[in-house]
């Protein structure tokens, strides 16, 4: 503490100002980066253009719409008890679409837990990414067959490897980038302070995507920071871009534009993309405990894909086929994934002592001999029962 | 032969060199590891002739540096890190705990980490608070790590050389107190595998398990024995993690009597769980209860006390004479 801020803190203060330590961040949202309006109006920006053919417009709103159509089975699956927890992305389907279609694939991912269409983008099939919340295993994917990494729960943690791994990128010269994504909760966290630190102190070839979907379970942002997410970045010494995070064009171009500043060896970017959870943290979660209807009816009103729906129809780059087709193919990916985790097998219970060790370790094959003799004990049993 | 004499600390040194020199993934990674060669010299002149990319200094902030050698090691490099001193590992214990020694299991075996994490460990050289501690029980705890620590020049040397070609990670608890005892080091002669405890000493009557720093104590309490006509066997685990139980067990039964010697608090430390697999495995040839002679469940004491808390020759001996009045 310096001496300034020790002065500071014993100056007396009036109590009311004590207790009203959370206030709101001054701009709510300032100095968005948006391309398509919520009524779905096409605008420019002066640093983000973006040309996108009507393939490639219906191309993002077929991604969107399938990873919500996957999402909503995810959290029915659960509620009908066949997953133990989901972790819905629902209302930010531009945020994880559009900077996910901006990857390339020698790209690499860091993940949290919710980036189910960033998933999709890279390819890896959902119903793998289903595996760890029913409870079959801890991830069901090869992260270097997607370059995808796992879901990492610890909040943040995964930003240290990101940024590790970008230092690996700048090492080997490769010109690849590496994104990091986080929430406005995992901001508060040291790991994505020291992320920040490292990334920008080697000049590592990472974009930090941090979803600032407004709550971390119950805390709001103003819990998290006095400051607007993106402005973190300047105090690193790399540049922080706050883009409409229900704008999938918007987040598409920001992102892009960060990797190549990345790619082009110019380091780190802050891309705060300002979006929102319609749904619950988990489901574990009832934000109608600490959030208000109005608030949620607010954001319905900026949703996703109606917004790229209005422009594909005003447009004419979609007709009632294309959307009907998607229809369907909705309806197919919801029964492929229902039927696939429900016909997903318990592991095998000598798994336990699989993959702990790369090397092998005498303690683990001692418990392993143990635990097989133990079940062949039940076995021998009910055969002697017989 | 190349046998040379060398401090545990010119040991390692050497061996990082080596490592370097065997393999363009090893980089070494740490607060202070470049120009100054870290603050107790191991990883000296390594900048110098491997340049800023292979020797990298690095932030002040422990979880950064392990959490990015898991980015690294993703990456497909093998970093060794440095944690300047036992105390400063906690602020990375996190990446240690829920990343580093999980991710392998977590992918299911697709993706390996080959990461060394130094630790700088142990007391008796006088320091202030955070500088001392023995925290091996904690990270033995955690299924994915193992965790070791050398006694002598010759293990430090050759440990080291195990440690960063293991695809699992290693935490590597150098006993900083004895980084300036000197040993003889075969360069050429490759030892047993690195979780393979060693007979430093042979004895019929009563066996010491140590590891680290205690090992030097154990042997030098053994020659004190022998002089009043007792026989002990110093048995040098070298690795906490896993455990070489069979050449325990085989002390054990072959001299009947244990005492385990650490430096840790003797509270649900390594000790606690060596006495209880002796029990299990040798209760009939047990005569005496296994005994434990480690740290008090205190704070490391300030540096003037420290003689108190560590377990010294006597206290040791202390251990043995009542083992043998059973």
């Amino acid at each position: 503490m310096t001496v300034e801020s020790t002065a500071a803190a014993r100056k007396p203060r009036r109590a009311s100002k004590r207790t009203s330590a959370a206030k709101k961040p001054e701009s709510a949202e300032p100095q968005l980066v948006q391309l398509l309006t919520p009524e779905g109006e096409r605008v420019e920006h002066p640093d983000y253009s973006i040309d996108l053919s009507a393939d490639e417009l219906r191309g993002l709103y077929r991604d969107m719409v399938l990873t919500r159509r996957f999402d909503a089975e995810a959290t029915a699956l659960q509620r009908q008890g066949e997953l133990g927890l989901w972790a819905s992305l629902l209302g930010q389907e531009a945020a994880q679409i559009g900077s996910g279609r901006a990857l390339r694939d020698d790209d690499y991912v860091f993940p949290t837990y919710r980036e189910h269409g960033v998933a999709w983008c890279r390819g890896v099939d959902p119903t793998n990414l289903l595996g760890m919340f029913r409870g079959v295993n801890h991830g069901g994917w090869d992260p270097n067959s997607n370059n995808f990494h796992l879901y990492t729960i610890v909040i943040g943690a995964q930003t240290l490897h990101a940024a590790g791994y970008a230092m690996g990128v700048a090492k080997d010269g490769a010109d690849s980038a590496v994104i990091a994504y986080f929430g406005d909760g995992a901001s508060s966290q040291g790991d994505v302070a020291e992320s920040f630190t490292f990334s920008a102190v080697y000049n590592a070839p990472v974009v930090f995507f941090c979803q600032n979907n407004q709550w971390a379970i119950s805390e709001p942002t103003e819990r998290q920071t006095r400051v607007p997410l993106y402005q973190r970045a300047q105090g690193f010494g790399f540049p922080g871009v706050r883009v409409d995070g229900n704008d999938v064009l918007a987040c598409l171009a920001v992102t892009r534009s960060a990797l190549e500043r990345a790619r082009r060896g110019e380091g780190p970017t802050l891309v705060e993309a300002f979006t929102y959870r319609m749904g619950a943290h988990t489901t574990s979660d009832d934000p109608t405990k600490y959030r208000a209807d109005e608030e949620r009816a607010a954001w319905e009103a900026k949703d996703p894909i109606l917004r790229l729906r209005a422009y594909l129809e005003k447009e004419k780059f979609a007709d009632d086929a294309f959307f009907t087709a998607l229809d369907e193919e909705s309806e197919t990916l919801g029964k492929r994934v229902r039927e696939t985790v429900r016909a997903m097998p318990d592991p095998d219970p000598m798994a336990l002592f699989e993959h702990g060790y790369a090397d092998g370790n005498s303690l683990v094959d001692e418990e392993r001999a143990q635990f097989a003799a133990y079940q062949a004990s039940f076995a021998d049993s009910a055969e002697e029962g017989k | 032969m190349a046998v040379e004499k060398m401090s545990i600390a010119k040991a390692l040194n050497e061996s990082l060199r080596l490592a370097l020199d065997n393999d363009p993934k090893v980089l070494i990674m740490g607060e202070d590891v470049g120009k100054l060669g870290g603050v107790f010299r191991i990883t000296d002149g390594l900048q110098k002739d491997f340049g800023e990319e292979r020797v990298i200094d690095t932030p002040l902030a422990e979880s950064g540096i392990v959490g990015t050698a898991i980015g690294l090691a993703l990456r497909g490099y093998r970093p060794v890190v440095e944690i300047q001193f036992d105390g400063f590992v906690f602020p990375a214990y996190d990446q240690i705990v829920t990343q580093l020694a999980k991710m392998h299991a977590r992918s299911l075996g697709k993706v390996k980490l080959p990461v060394v994490v130094r630790i700088p460990y142990g007391g008796g050289i006088g320091a202030v608070e955070h500088h001392s501690e023995s925290p091996e029980a904690l990270f033995a705890h955690v299924a994915g790590l193992k965790v070791v620590s050398p006694s002598n020049a010759s293990d430090a040397y050759w440990m080291m050389q195990q440690a960063v070609q293991s695809d699992d990670p290693v935490i590597f608890f150098e006993p900083k107190r004895r980084y300036w005892d000197k040993g003889e080091v075969d360069t050429d002669s490759i030892p047993g595998p690195l979780h393979k405890a060693v007979t430093v000493r042979e004895g019929s009557d009563l066996t010491l398990v140590a590891y680290g720093p205690m090992v030097k104590v154990c042997l030098e309490a053994a020659a004190a024995a022998r002089e009043e006509g007792k026989s002990i066997e110093v048995l040098d685990l070298r690795s906490m993690s896993p455990i070489d139980f069979d050449a325990i067990q085989a002390s054990a039964e072959k001299t009947g009597r244990v005492v385990v010697v650490h430096e840790a608090p003797v509270f649900y430390g390594s000790g606690a769980e060596i006495a209880a697999r002796i029990t299990e495995r040798c209760f009939y040839h047990l005569e005496a209860p296994v005994l434990r002679v480690g740290g008090y469940h205190v704070p490391y004491p300030p540096a003037r006390l420290e003689d108190e808390y560590l377990p010294g020759l006597d206290r040791v001996l202390d251990a043995v004479d009542r083992s043998l009045a059973f």
